[in-house]
């Protein structure tokens, strides 16, 4: 069996961080009762010039960076989002094209709500094993949208990580891949709609955790393993409770999650929150560990993955850690915010 | 000729948040329970009536008698829908009783049935707001949470009914709704928990309101000579009462007196020839805490204003002087607002047989229940018994 792994990763989030408590100022919410019924207290906020593009390029090109490898080898590039610039025309392109990766490469843009980024390292990690290309590149990435006034605005927020996946060089190894998908509709944005509309508590019981914790149980009862047997657990996090609940109804501790859980401090990046969690695991990691990798995208569906850890984490560190992304930060309010992410009215910015 | 009614069966569903349970699925369980509760056959069945207050809006149904029937295997009988807002329930059960009473029928089956959890909150608000008057009170924007409130601050400031006394409502039904397997919230709530949930129209907080709920519940009636045959423990209906007020709360002379429900409760005391210290225990409407308040004192279990010391002497929970829904209430057990009425009918009957398990009231020999609609523009009011 040809063994299939992470290379290397890279992380991005944007400087810009407004607090729970200044959205809330504006809608008349108590932000201190918000914050702690969403596990949430600031999030990013994309620049005007940032998009998924943008912040796809920034991951890919640290990845590649920490990688140490001829970009031209990357053989598939996949960038997953549900908040492609475009409705027609891919951002996988733009993506490969500036990171030299162009033109012996297939290309393409993927989308199920909050999981399209582990879709695609399930796509590499296929085209890998089979023999088809050397690296396959995998990012998650958005710039997610939240209607003004609609609960979603307080978490919505930007980021991405890239993975490159590949046979040798490897930093971490993954052991196994699941995934439960179901059509589940908890969260949706129709063609042409500008916000996304949610089934309000239908996201938790049937949507998030149903997938979450079928795909985790499934995935560790086919290795023969228990929550005990990880170090580390990264679940999707669409707010702050849902994956230390996760956590809890699964038997894994808060010490075993805490290292991952970046959505109190970013709120949550959409296709980028999974994997900008276990970047900030795989930053932390020792040689030899386990981690299991649980992403959700609403619709719905769930990936699943076992990682082991290699001598190479150890070598080859993250040039630009999440942590450190994390905490360069600059708050902005309610009126930049609005004009950054194009909610004033008549001065729409240009697509 | 005046003939008896009695009930001889008796089924409901859980009631909670059931995403993966239609309309359709939840009345066919509830009315095969109480058909097999009354050990009668679908060629038995006369008629069938359902209380359901807002399908088209929840569901984008309507037509459901029929909908009803068909899904019971009875296509051909007699079905009906009724409505009378969150009194539709008590409002089938007041046309049955009358279907059998005028001797054309003798055995009814009478359900209730509401979807509520298939749309949003904010959805499911706004077509229960059908309830109010659209022209004079919804259309300028007042929903349930603001009407019952504006009658609590009267009563607080007529009465010095306070807080605390509303509050210990929501903590009474919720450890009542904790003893009722049947029931959406069967959890213990503090004095506390109460006062410190999210205000929604002040006074009123989250944990004073009913929840939206999905469910349904049936009950069979009987003909008392029909009742004699086929049951060993028929309950009798031995009154049953409908009464209105104004549609808009601001056309009343009083808003913290539900005349309807005075006016139901004294014909339906005369029909049973009781009176309200014959009660035993009383299933009233409390949409929203205060509701249990105007309904105590309205049927004349204290005097008007003296509602809120009542409960705070604890003379409501069960084992005290007058046990007030025992079955958790709307705050604890749910509330599906067409079949509210029905289940209401259930846990006294349940109460009668001696079969409300761990709360069940020692003795209990007659047993009422209290029905609204809107903010107390329909009340229905039945009055039960063991003995005929």
């Amino acid at each position: 069996m040809t063994t299939v792994g992470i290379v290397s990763y890279g992380a991005y989030i944007p400087r810009y961080r407004i607090r729970v408590g200044e959205i809330a100022r504006v809608w008349n919410d108590d932000g201190e009762k918000v914050s702690r019924g969403l596990g949430v207290y600031e999030k990013s906020v994309p620049a005007m010039d940032e998009d998924t593009v943008t912040i796809s390029v920034e991951a890919a090109r640290t990845a590649l960076e920490n990688a140490g490898i001829n970009p031209q080898d990357i053989g598939a590039v996949y960038v997953g989002s549900e908040s492609h610039p475009y409705a027609v025309k891919p951002s996988a392109t733009i993506v490969a094209e500036a990171i030299y990766a162009t033109p012996d490469l297939t290309a393409a843009d993927l989308e199920f709500a909050c999981k399209a980024g582990t879709a695609g390292i399930q796509m590499c990690m296929g085209l890998v094993k089979a023999g088809y290309i050397k690296y396959g590149l995998a990012i998650g990435a958005d710039t997610s949208q939240g209607k003004p006034g609609d609960a979603l605005e307080y978490t919505a927020s930007a980021g991405g990580a890239a993975y490159i996946i590949g046979r040798d060089k490897l930093i971490a190894e993954i052991k196994d891949t699941y995934s439960f998908t179901t059509d589940t509709p908890d969260f949706w944005r129709r063609e042409g709609q500008e916000y996304p509309e949610h089934g309000q508590r239908f996201t938790g019981e049937p949507a998030y955790f149903r997938h979450v914790v079928s795909a985790s149980k499934k995935i560790m009862e086919r290795n023969k393993l228990k929550p005990e047997d990880f170090d580390h657990v990264v679940f999707h996090q669409p707010n702050g409770k849902f994956p230390k609940i996760a956590a809890k109804k699964l038997g894994f501790s808060d010490d075993q999650l805490n290292t991952g859980l970046l959505t109190p401090l970013i709120g949550n990046t959409y296709s980028g929150s999974s994997p900008l969690g276990l970047a900030a695991v795989l930053d932390e990691a020792k040689a030899n560990q386990l981690i299991l990798l649980t992403s959700y995208g609403s619709g719905a569906g769930s990936d699943s993955f076992i990682i082991k850890t290699t001598k190479g984490i150890e070598k080859r560190k993250n040039v630009r850690p999440v942590r450190q992304l994390v905490n360069r930060k600059e708050y902005i309010d309610y009126a930049i915010y609005a004009k950054f992410k194009g909610k004033i009215k008549g001065v729409a910015l240009e697509r | 000729m005046a003939r008896d009614v009695a009930v001889i069966g008796v089924g409901m569903t859980k009631f909670g948040e059931f995403w993966d349970r239609g309309y359709r699925s939840l009345i066919t369980e509830a009315g095969s329970k109480a058909i097999i509760d009354a050990r009668i056959d679908g060629k038995d069945i006369d008629a069938v009536y359902v209380g359901s207050m807002s399908p088209g809006r929840l569901i984008g149904q309507e037509h459901v008698g029929a909908l009803v029937a068909d899904y019971a295997g009875l296509v051909g009988v007699p079905a009906a829908r009724v409505e009378a807002a969150c009194s539709s329930g008590g409002l089938a059960l007041h046309q049955a009783y009358l279907a059998i009473k005028s001797g054309l029928y003798d055995i009814v089956v009478v359900g209730g049935v509401e979807k509520m959890t298939d749309v949003s909150t904010e959805h499911a608000t706004v077509a229960l707001a059908g309830a109010a008057d659209q022209e004079w009170e919804a259309f300028h924007g007042i929903t349930f949470p603001g009407l019952y409130a504006l009658m609590a601050r009267r009563h607080m400031m007529d009465y010095g009914t306070t807080e605390e006394q509303i509050s210990l409502i929501s903590v009474k039904n919720h450890a009542n709704g904790k003893l009722n397997p049947y029931a959406q919230y069967q959890y213990d709530v503090t004095l506390e928990d109460v006062m410190k949930s999210s205000m929604v129209a002040d006074p009123l907080r989250l944990m004073h309101c009913s929840p939206i709920t999905d469910g349904a519940a049936t009950v069979v009636l009987a003909s008392g000579e029909k009742a004699k045959k086929v049951c060993e423990n028929p309950i009798w209906i031995k009154g049953s009462a409908l009464a209105t007020d104004t549609l808009s709360l601001h056309g009343r002379k009083s808003i913290t007196k539900v005349e309807a429900s005075a006016m139901a409760g004294k014909k339906a005391y005369q029909m049973a020839k009781v009176k309200p210290s014959k009660i035993d225990f009383a299933e009233v409407h409390d949409c929203f805490a205060i509701a249990e308040i105007l309904a105590i004192e309205s049927l004349g279990f204290c005097k008007i204003g003296k509602g809120g010391e009542m409960v705070e002497n604890g003379e409501t929970w069960i084992d005290s002087r007058i046990p007030i829904n025992t079955s958790g209430g709307l705050k604890a057990k749910g509330h599906p607002v067409g079949a509210t009425g029905i289940a209401q009918a259930i846990e006294a009957t349940w109460q009668l047989r001696g079969q409300a398990d761990k709360r069940q009231v020692k003795g209990a020999k007659t047993g009422l229940t209290q029905n609204v609609g809107g903010s107390g523009a329909t009340c229905t009011v039945h009055i039960f018994s063991e003995e005929k």
